[in-house]
């Protein structure tokens, strides 16, 4: 459970930098302080001093001001700070000298919002490319949604990548378009022989204009949207902005339909890490382990499909509740299901656990120590993975989930080994869960009524999808529409976590140690 | 050894006969093109698939068309590596304009003769996402489009369906039988 002693004493070390705390009901379990622009670096610092993780930041245009937001946690509890500057001068102190974690973030609001971080060590683009302009800012109130693009947007070719010089180093450029059926991204590599020097990411190919679309939308619309930020979290995702639209309108989901929520949820989780799991096998070329865990996964999905209508459960989550109930037969199938699975994984483990060549490829590879963990506030299996012993639904739980128990399994060697290992035993739990869940599925509505929350209300949501946690922000305006949503993918933690995890390890190990992470592309550029 | 080979012969062969569709699987194709590319393409198919822009719910059903259950490759399709061992470009959108240029050059890498099958909803229509400042909306409005599969996302089956229609091998109940 959360502990919020530490928010007392980082208060008193900001009294002299005007930091006042703020009621704000919505954006529960946070709490709310503004504080005055010129005092932004040093509450970076503070914050680092008692230990924080830096969350999430992002910003909005208020129309005279822009106003920034800076999550940050420790113990499970929630600090939200608030600051704004003038629309005609933003600049502000960055915290990225104290939070790796912020580096890209900070770059995302400077490139969307024209917001500069004065001390940014890095001030390189990040999220825009060629499709606007240095001097357009799409989530200004004056930038049109159509934008001003050119007719056909040049590639980001003048991107200045790091250069490494010296006998023997040799730059592979990957991507955008990858080579597999996945998602794109550009990996710049410097290598001697084999060995990976360094690995820089350029991400933001899949931008497609999440936040700026959201706007106008009304509950449900952002809800389906939302639900396509990532479409292999679209259960998560979807749930985090019902549950800031939630607590922006103070309207309660009934408890039968947060039970089914975080039904869907878990199964959600199960499918991605049954499939992610066979694809590691596949990258060190063990089909057998591939074409087995991919089975898996196709039977839980077709029963996701059978139960609620749609393999992935899109749309399943709606504002105020879940649009599918349980069809009563599904409480016994899916128990049985679940038991059978378990039984099924741990049969398919006997045999591979016994495989020297399965060991040589995981273990000791793609290692992220604990402390660059810590330093880029890694959440999820990627966190845990590397000793960071955190998960939402323990921490600071939402129901169903402050009702039952949940184990969070925790390693500290890092490597892929540990991610497997660590995504094995989140199955585990989950499947207890589930058990959980289905014997306890409270009767009832799954829906309540959806009165427009009012203007200028606010909600935070927090989820812990399968990737980690998921942090979404909603702010309404007139006629029970969105004004601003902003969501915060576990992704933006873990991909610069590849960039360390890979160095020195070889190139041909980057799939298998790309896969072991997972990073999101599309919850990432939204 | 032993204990895979076992597991193998306990599970037996589970990829399943292609059921009888109950509608069109893909939209906007005729039946010029469906002979065209039986004729062109003959017992073997080479894909690229090229997400350019998706929200990766599409790329998770394309995948599945591996798996055990539709196994695609007993058709006669594979997905390849490079466009320019491909004959046709399977792209799921909406296209962002971020991918925009790489969209094009995979195409223009991509030997004639080539078809382009959009997939899904944002594929087809631009989805949830439509045209905007960072999204040029559909394929169509990139590249010229041959056929579309839609669905969001489209299911493994309609994705398996509306590929074999395109490339008229498509016979019901006969997996691996080569379509004349």
């Amino acid at each position: 459970m959360s502990t919020d002693a530490w928010i007392g004493g980082l208060m008193e070390s900001l009294s002299g930098a005007g930091a006042t705390a703020e009621q704000a009901p919505g954006l529960s379990p946070a709490r709310l302080i503004a504080i005055d622009p010129g005092a932004w670096g040093v509450l970076g610092e503070v914050a680092a001093r008692h230990g924080c993780r830096w969350v999430a930041g992002w910003g909005e245009d208020m129309g005279e001001s822009i106003r920034i937001n800076a999550c940050f946690e420790k113990a499970g509890a929630y600090l939200l700070a608030r600051t704004a500057v003038p629309r005609a001068h933003p600049v502000l102190p960055s915290h990225t000298p104290v939070f790796p974690a912020a580096d890209r973030p900070e770059r995302h609001t400077q490139d969307l919002l024209g917001v500069s971080f004065s001390d940014h060590p890095d001030a390189r683009r990040w999220t825009r490319h060629q499709a606007w302009k240095t001097s357009e800012h799409p989530l200004r109130r004056n930038f049109p949604v159509s934008g001003h693009p050119p007719e056909k947007t040049p590639p980001d070719h003048q991107y200045p990548f790091l250069l490494a010089q010296g006998s023997g180093v040799c730059e592979i450029p990957v991507g955008p378009v990858h080579a597999g059926i996945i998602e794109p991204g550009h990996f710049r590599f410097q290598a001697v022989g084999e060995t990976v020097l360094n690995l820089e990411q350029r991400l933001g190919y899949v931008h497609k204009g999440i936040e700026k679309l959201a706007e106008g939308r009304d509950a449900e619309g952002l809800a389906r949207l939302a639900g396509r930020i990532s479409g292999d979290s679209t259960v998560a995702h979807a749930w985090a902005a019902c549950m800031a639209m939630e607590k922006a309108g103070n309207i309660t989901a009934p408890p039968r339909a947060a039970w089914l929520r975080a039904l869907m949820c878990e199964r959600e989780r199960v499918a991605n890490h049954l499939g992610d799991i066979g694809a590691m096998l596949n990258d060190i070329a063990f089909s057998f382990g591939f074409y087995h865990f991919a089975r898996l996964r196709e039977d839980w999905q077709r029963v996701s499909r059978e139960a609620f209508g749609h393999r992935f459960m899109m749309d399943c989550i709606v504002p105020g509740g879940v649009a599918p109930d349980l069809p009563p037969r599904f409480i016994a199938a899916m128990r049985d299901e679940a038991r059978a699975l378990r039984k099924q994984i741990g049969k398919l483990m006997a045999i591979i656990n016994d495989l020297p060549s399965v060991a040589d490829r995981v273990r000791g590879a793609g290692v992220l120590k604990p402390e660059y963990a810590r330093a880029l506030g890694c959440v999820g299996y990627v966190g845990r993975a590397s000793g960071m012993d955190s998960d939402v639904r323990r921490d600071a739980p939402y129901p169903p989930y402050d009702r039952l128990q949940v184990a969070v399994p925790v390693h500290h060697y890092g490597d892929v080994n540990a991610r497997a290992r660590t995504r094995l035993e989140e199955m585990a739990v989950s499947f207890d869960l589930i058990e959980a869940l289905l014997a306890g599925l409270p009767a009832g509505p799954i829906r309540a009524p959806w009165p427009p929350p009012a203007a200028d209300a606010e909600g935070l949501g927090l989820v812990e999808g399968w990737r980690g946690e998921i942090l979404s922000f909603v702010r309404f305006g007139a006629d029970g529409r969105i004004a601003r949503f902003f969501a915060r993918d576990p992704s933006w933690t873990t991909w610069p976590a590849l960039e360390l995890l890979i160095r020195d390890n070889i190139v041909p190990d980057f799939p298998l140690c790309n896969k072991s992470v997972n990073g999101s592309y599309s919850g990432h550029d939204l | 050894m032993l204990r895979i080979l076992g597991k193998i012969q306990r599970l037996g062969i589970i990829t399943e006969p292609l059921p009888e569709p109950d509608r069109a699987a893909l939209e906007q194709v005729g039946e010029q093109l469906k002979a065209r590319i039986g004729e062109i393409f003959g017992g073997s198919l080479a894909i690229r698939e090229v997400d350019a822009g998706s929200c990766n719910g599409c790329e998770l059903e394309i995948q599945a068309l591996n798996n055990p259950y539709y196994g695609i490759e007993r058709f006669g399709v594979h997905f390849v590596a490079s466009p320019r061992h491909a004959d046709l470009l399977l792209v799921t959108g909406p296209v962002s304009r971020h991918m925009e240029a790489a969209l094009r050059r995979t195409y223009d890498a991509t030997p004639e003769p080539k078809l382009v099958i959009a997939v899904g909803e944002c594929g087809a229509n631009g989805g949830e996402f439509g045209v905007n400042y960072a999204s040029c909306g559909a394929v169509a409005n990139v590249l010229p489009v041959d056929a579309v599969i839609r669905g969001c996302p489209p299911t493994p089956l309609s994705l398996m369906l509306g590929l074999l229609e395109a490339i008229g091998r498509r016979r019901v109940g006969a997996p691996g039988e080569k379509a004349d």
